[in-house]
């Protein structure tokens, strides 16, 4: 009994150590899109988080000068990204592959000419990553039957990243439903003309949701390699921003559901991970692959309306013109 | 269905072809889009402390320098033509086919399925069914995301990329538990009768007593070209062709015009998907034999770009596939000569290439035209 209950915790807190960066990703693609930006950039801009942060951390020694690089690096793409779609109106959809395909090419070109390692930055020791953070007491409680293990196990022991992106659940939920800047944001992203009649700068909303995406996919990035991991390595990413945006839409565009649509995709992935080569009672061996497509064929199932029904923000995708 | 629905959110294409017959502004949109990629291209060259001038000599160089070179630039200007035109397809009919590279992916799980079968046959007719077969398989897994759309408006943008890592998945798990060679680590399948081969263009020379270094360039660029004709007389020249762009340029207009929007789009994405397949003819029946792990290598993303220097224009496409083969060859040929510079600068000029060819044609525009800026094309 206590072997399962153990087993299970360790699931539990993997699959919120793999949701992370899902979690913080697409929080950001979801501020981006509910002021009717489309953001297929989370990739890439996640993808130059974390060889910045790799790259500084293991030059500095400190993982929080290597966050700061990544967020400034993954804020400067979504600059990129603000300028094609908000100043010039330009395709918003072309300009997120382009940001994803250019991160995909500058990530391995800059290490390779600075680290000279294959495409990666050199392996970091302890003192320049983000540690686990043991919540006081965790060692106290953890022989207290029910809950104990529980607190020691699966809330304590992360590092800070992972209480950031569950704090920035809330605090996305706060910002746009309870400040009056989400409430405007919102709107941007139902109707632009709208707020411009108000009085309001449409561009300068849009930017600041656009950068606060960037924020905090630079985050995102950082995670993967100076917390998750030990430095970065070429294309870390591996699609999960991609995954972000599924989870996005598969969480309607709300906070509190992306969140749990991140922690099923994660969960998906810790699974399949620990299946491997286990065969099943009853059905044998089931090829990781098949649990790898879930998340993309659940949403592609959600998005044709067979489960349930997928409401984007009225406005995204078009560009805004002032008559 | 209106606007709104099927091109409306997400945006739809990123311009519409329709509209662009002028020459002159077209090919200088391409230029400016080209140069300002180069421009920063260079910068960072040099800004990684090598001078740019002796790296675009040595990228032109590895990639028109000398015959073998030719031909792997021909090779990857194959490839990036059959993709080119399967984004651009797309885009005529107003949508935007991102899933190229998991179409062409599982187009080569057709040519592997039907070559296999087949077993020992002549290369003209495992050519035949190749084309068929990888066509096929592509259209299929363009057609779903376009099924989609038109009649349950999911839109194609997303599902197209969500189509891409379904295809990787099923196509792993394919190679490495079902297809693999027996006894083979390797995540390969069986190789093709060598009789199946297609003819590369130094052997081809040879029947004719000319002698060209040998190179991957196969026969199959002859049928990129064939398939460039063909797009441009379907496009501008069938009734088919009219109905897609009229849905690419106002699906309310199309509607009024009793043409079926939901039908062209998924004509549109079958035949957008069946282009795309054809670079399995190329990579795996021209020069790999086998089917292989992740070998469009990128190929669906690069037709974007193509698609748009080329500006949906057959024409414009084939330079494009040129000038894209040949960045690719070069840049392996700079990455070799230069230990500071990695192959993926190419994926650097890509990207920049996209960007400002499809995301920032308004820097350029309002210049070209002396109308006011932000003017929708």
């Amino acid at each position: 009994m206590d072997d399962l209950l153990a087993q299970a915790l360790s699931l539990a807190a993997a699959t919120l150590r793999v949701a992370t960066p899902l979690v913080l990703a697409a929080l950001g693609g979801l501020l981006s899109e509910r002021a009717g930006v489309v953001d297929l950039s989370l990739e890439g801009k996640m993808l130059m988080g974390a060889f910045a942060a790799g790259a500084v951390a293991a030059v500095t020694g400190s993982p929080w000068l290597g966050l700061g690089a990544a967020v400034a690096a993954a804020v400067g793409m979504s600059l990129v990204h603000g300028l094609a779609s908000i100043t010039y109106h330009g395709n918003q959809v072309v300009s997120g592959i382009a940001i994803n395909i250019l991160a995909a090419g500058l990530t391995p070109t800059l290490a390779v000419a600075w680290f000279a390692q294959a495409g990666r930055t050199p392996l970091l020791s302890g003192d320049a990553r983000f540690g686990p953070v043991h919540l006081p007491g965790a060692e106290a409680v953890a022989g207290v039957p029910g809950l104990g293990p529980l607190y020691a196990h699966l809330l304590s022991g992360h590092n800070v990243l992972v209480y950031g992106a569950l704090a920035a659940v809330a605090g996305t939920g706060w910002l746009i439903y309870r400040s009056r800047f989400g409430l405007r944001l919102r709107a941007v992203g139902e109707n632009p003309a709208a707020v411009d009649t108000a009085g309001l700068s449409v561009p300068l909303l849009r930017y600041q949701a656009v950068m606060l995406s960037g924020v905090l996919c630079g985050v995102a990035g950082a995670y993967l390699s100076t917390a998750h991991g030990g430095g970065f390595v070429q294309g870390m990413t591996a699609g999960k921003g991609y995954l972000a945006v599924a989870a996005l839409i598969f969480g309607q565009w709300r906070p509190v559901g992306t969140l749990i649509a991140c922690l099923v995709f994660a969960f998906a992935d810790v699974l399949q991970a620990r299946l491997q080569g286990v065969p099943l009672p009853g059905v044998g061996e089931i090829p990781v692959q098949f649990i790898q497509m879930l998340p993309y064929g659940l949403t592609i199932l959600l998005l044709a309306g067979f489960v349930g029904r997928a409401r984007a923000p009225k406005a995204i995708g078009q560009p805004y013109q002032k008559e | 269905m209106t606007d709104q629905a099927v091109t409306g959110a997400w945006g739809g294409a990123p311009f519409k072809p329709a509209l662009l017959p002028g020459w002159a502004e077209a090919l200088a949109l391409a230029g400016l889009s080209i140069a300002a990629a180069l421009a920063l291209s260079a910068a960072l060259i040099a800004g990684l402390g090598e001078n740019p001038v002796d790296a675009l000599g040595v990228l032109f160089w590895g990639a028109f320098g000398y015959g073998e070179a030719v031909g792997y630039t021909l090779y990857y200007a194959t490839n990036y033509i059959f993709t080119g035109l399967a984004v651009a397809i797309a885009f005529q009919c107003g949508l935007f086919n991102i899933g190229a590279e998991g179409q062409a992916y599982l187009g080569g799980l057709g040519v592997a399925l039907v070559i296999l079968a087949l077993g020992e046959v002549a290369w003209p007719v495992a050519a035949l069914a190749g084309i068929l077969a990888g066509a096929a398989f592509g259209a299929v897994w363009g057609v779903i995301p376009g099924a989609l759309q038109a009649y349950r408006g999911s839109h194609v943008v997303i599902t197209t990329i969500m189509f891409n890592f379904i295809a990787t998945s099923l196509m792993t798990w394919l190679l490495v538990d079902v297809l693999i060679r027996p006894g083979q680590q390797a995540p390969e399948s069986l190789p093709f009768a060598p009789s199946t081969w297609l003819p590369t263009i130094d052997r081809m020379a040879a029947w004719v007593g000319a002698e060209l270094p040998p190179s991957p360039a196969n026969l199959t660029v002859f049928l990129a070209l064939v398939c460039c004709l063909g797009y441009w007389l379907f496009v501008w020249h069938t009734h088919w062709g009219y109905g897609l762009r009229t849905v690419g340029g106002s699906e309310r207009a199309a509607v009024y015009a009793g043409i079926s929007p939901g039908r062209m789009i998924v004509l549109a994405m079958a035949l957008s998907g069946g282009l795309a397949g054809l670079v399995a003819v190329n990579d795996l029946l021209g020069v790999h034999h086998r089917l292989i792990l992740d070998f469009p290598g990128g190929a669906g993303f690069v037709g974007i770009a193509v698609a748009l220097i080329g500006r949906a224009h057959p024409g414009g496409i084939v330079l494009a596939a040129v000038l894209f083969g040949a960045l690719q060859q070069g840049g392996s040929e700079l990455a070799f000569e230069y230990p500071g510079i990695d192959a993926d600068l190419v994926v650097v000029v890509q990207g920049l290439v996209i960007l400002f060819a499809g995301a920032l044609e308004n820097l350029f525009r309002p210049w070209l035209r002396r109308r006011r800026p932000g003017r929708q094309g």
